[in-house]
């Protein structure tokens, strides 16, 4: 058995852990939330952003944090422009299009990171990668306390954005009745890339997140983007709250299980909490009863 | 000073003669036609998570490639030039058998290389179905080569060789130090040549009075040491013994830094990184003090120091892999040359048959027993100490004295 001192700094690594993938959640569930379809592309856009961060260390020398401030928007853009003109687009108003047009996306855009990129694991290194925070008698990880902090920050200014925004607003409107937001006088097409941009956009502080800690290959993406889909279906399909909540959760429950079971086992917990979710309530913890 | 005055005896001047003549003989014959190159494969990961090592392993085998082109290339065959054919195994195990297949249309007469395991277990396999002779450089399992492959020959020292060298001095160690460390923690990789070391390892500590106080697996490539480094923490055990690869241990050891887990000693067996001077120039206060027994070049042959320098020339950092595959390039040669022709079949029944010299790697005389192990094959123990990796057992070729504890 494990000291308490050592399962609290595994809960709080863990919390931490959640953190990062609750960013990429939030993303992916405003567009569903919104668009009532799965961005099947959402990991590839993270594997984009990443590689984003990378380039602006390797070549800039930027660092990966400060990368944030050219990766938000850039991200932001790219999402715009993916929904505005190929995936609306391309697929003709019909939600089972919009599936595939993504998922056709996704590939595309890992077999072009492959072409540019080829397989090689690349890392960043930074002086404060390894450095830690003392609270009391807990290590807690620098890069780590970094992110859980940027990801409630994010999650806050989401909601800020749905709620007290005009653009949020607008938002909320063709989530609840596309029909009724278009008459009266909402730009459907431009709020359906504005929600791809900002999902996008969670992605670009995700990646900054990421890197100082983690490694990215054309197919890192897709690894968080399987845990970023359980949280969405243990949050509630659609879900900020829920988004946040779950991310955090799995984050917890990843730590734990791997604390007990070795890190061979660590995911084994998230795909049972998958599983046992869809069973008991389908709608997940915040979603809405329909 | 009288043997520089000595008049050359009779038999000297014959067989001078001899060289001159059989030189001008030769002479037109090279005018005539350059004798065809023998293509030898090496087969690394030159992309994906093991890059690096790929990438080393190359060096060193063009390294020996030049070596054997400068004196003249191949005796047997009138001085024909090798030429190394590089085949990708991007790191995973379909892929290193996709690249033998690649190796064999590009007609090499042997393969050498693999490094993983897993890679090595499958090319090897896709190298047997065309008779390919092929000489694994520093993969580990002992599966390899009991698998009854005529091809199959493994260069380096295999994993029960190597736990057995590993153990005793371990004991050694210890035992020198009046037995500071009881408690052993194993972390290793979850693939075959991490779990394959760890289950041995279970087997063989507690009969030398070391207890397990635990075994902790996880994936390659990792993403994450800080549960480890906690369970560590929380165990406090005195000897921590690692089996990964590269990035693995840098992460292991500088989350154990992190983390403030300071055992009596970090005792590596086929650490990826600890025989790595990457790891040691760029985290020193992380790699201080850590033990390795690994494939490792001949610290008193010169060729071993050149080859160094080559590689740092280059702007790498040293490892391990440059010194086995130029040893193994050599043998390869030196095959074809008893073979004297450019033949797979002739060449298999050379490495099975005939002793080789071991280049830099302190094997003495290679030669292969039946089941195409080589059976002289040693790993040696090294620690770093003050930024550097020296060699601390056996007696023959160490470099200094270990510091234990650490």
């Amino acid at each position: 058995m494990y000291s308490p001192l050592i399962v609290a700094e595994a809960l709080l690594n863990g919390l931490m852990l959640g953190a990062v993938y609750a960013l990429v959640a939030l993303g992916l569930t405003l567009v569903y939330g919104v668009l009532h379809i799965v961005n099947f592309a959402h990991g590839a856009f993270l594997t984009v952003a990443m590689f984003g961060v990378w380039l602006a260390w390797d070549r800039l020398g930027m660092d990966p944090y400060l990368s944030m401030v050219l990766l938000v928007p850039a991200m932001g853009a790219l999402g715009y422009a993916a929904q505005r003109w190929i995936i609306g687009p391309a697929s003709r108003g019909a939600d089972n299009s919009i599936l595939l047009v993504t998922l056709g996306l996704s590939i595309v855009i890992q077999n072009g990171l492959l072409a540019l990129f080829s397989s090689d694991t690349r890392t960043i290194d930074t002086d404060y990668a390894f450095q830690v925070v003392e609270v009391g008698p807990l290590l807690l990880s620098f890069p780590r306390v970094v992110g859980l902090g940027a990801a409630l920050v994010t999650a806050v200014a989401l909601w800020v954005i749905l709620n007290r925004t005009d653009i949020g607003r607008a938002i909320r409107a063709v989530a609840k009745e596309k029909l009724g937001a278009s008459l009266v006088g909402i730009d459907v097409a431009h709020v359906y890339a504005v929600t791809f941009a900002i999902g996008s956009a969670c992605l670009g502080v995700a990646a900054a997140l990421l890197m100082p800690v983690f490694y990215v290959e054309p197919n890192t993406g897709a690894a968080f983007v399987l845990v970023a889909f359980t949280i969405v279906v243990l949050g509630g399909m659609g879900s900020v709250t829920g988004a946040l909540v779950g991310g955090l959760l799995i984050g917890v429950v990843e730590s734990a299980s791997s604390l007990w079971f070795g890190d061979s086992l660590g995911q084994i917990g998230i795909f049972l909490i998958f599983i046992a979710v869809l069973l008991i309530r389908p709608t997940g913890l915040f979603g809405a009863r329909q | 000073m009288t043997d520089m005055f000595r008049t050359p005896t009779r038999r000297a001047v014959l067989r001078g003669g001899a060289a001159a003549a059989v030189t001008a003989l030769a002479a037109p014959a090279v005018l005539r036609a350059q004798p065809a190159a023998v293509k030898i494969g090496l087969l690394q990961p030159l992309s994906g998570f093991l890059a690096q090592a790929g990438d080393l392993a190359r060096v060193g085998a063009e390294f020996a490639v030049k070596e054997i082109n400068d004196a003249g290339g191949i005796k047997a065959l009138g001085g024909a030039p090798v030429e190394l054919v590089v085949g990708d195994s991007r790191s995973n195990a379909e892929a290193g058998a996709q690249a033998t297949e690649e190796l064999n249309s590009a007609g090499v007469v042997a393969i050498g290389g693999g490094f993983a395991s897993g890679i090595s277990l499958t090319a090897t396999q896709a190298a047997a179905r065309y008779d390919l002779p092929f000489l694994v450089d520093s993969a580990v399992a002992d599966s390899i080569t009991q698998r009854d492959l005529a091809n199959t020959f493994r260069f380096g020292p295999n994993f029960s060789m190597a736990t057995e060298i590993a153990l005793a001095n371990l004991v050694k160690l210890n035992d020198a130090a009046g037995s500071p460390a009881k408690t052993v923690a194993l972390v290793h990789e979850d693939g075959l040549f991490g779990s394959g070391l760890a289950k041995l390892m279970q087997e063989k500590l507690p009969g030398l009075g070391f207890e397990i106080v635990e075994v902790i697996s996880h994936p390659t490539p990792a993403r994450d040491m800080s549960n480890v480094a906690l369970r560590l923490r929380s165990l406090q055990p005195d000897l921590i013994i690692p089996s990964h690869y590269y990035n693995e241990f840098v992460l292991l050891a500088r989350t154990l830094q992190q983390q403030r887990v300071k055992p009596k000693g970090i005792y590596a067996i086929f650490g990826g990184a600890a025989s790595s001077y990457q790891f040691v120039k760029e985290y020193p206060d992380a790699a201080e003090g850590v033990f390795d027994c690994n494939h490792w070049g001949d610290p008193s042959n010169p060729i071993d120091a050149a080859l160094q320098a080559e590689v740092e020339a280059q702007g790498k950092f040293y490892a391990y892999n440059a010194p086995i595959n130029y040893s193994l390039v050599k043998v390869l040669a030196e095959a074809v040359e008893k073979a004297g022709a450019a033949d797979r079949a002739a060449v298999t029944e050379q490495l099975a048959s005939a002793e080789f010299a071991s280049g830099v790697m302190p094997y003495g005389t290679t030669k292969f027993d039946a089941s195409g192990q080589n059976a002289s094959a040693l790993p040696l123990n090294t620690q770093v100490q003050g930024g550097e990796i020296k060699v601390i057992y056996p007696a023959e070729y160490a470099q200094t004295e270990p510091k234990f504890p650490v």
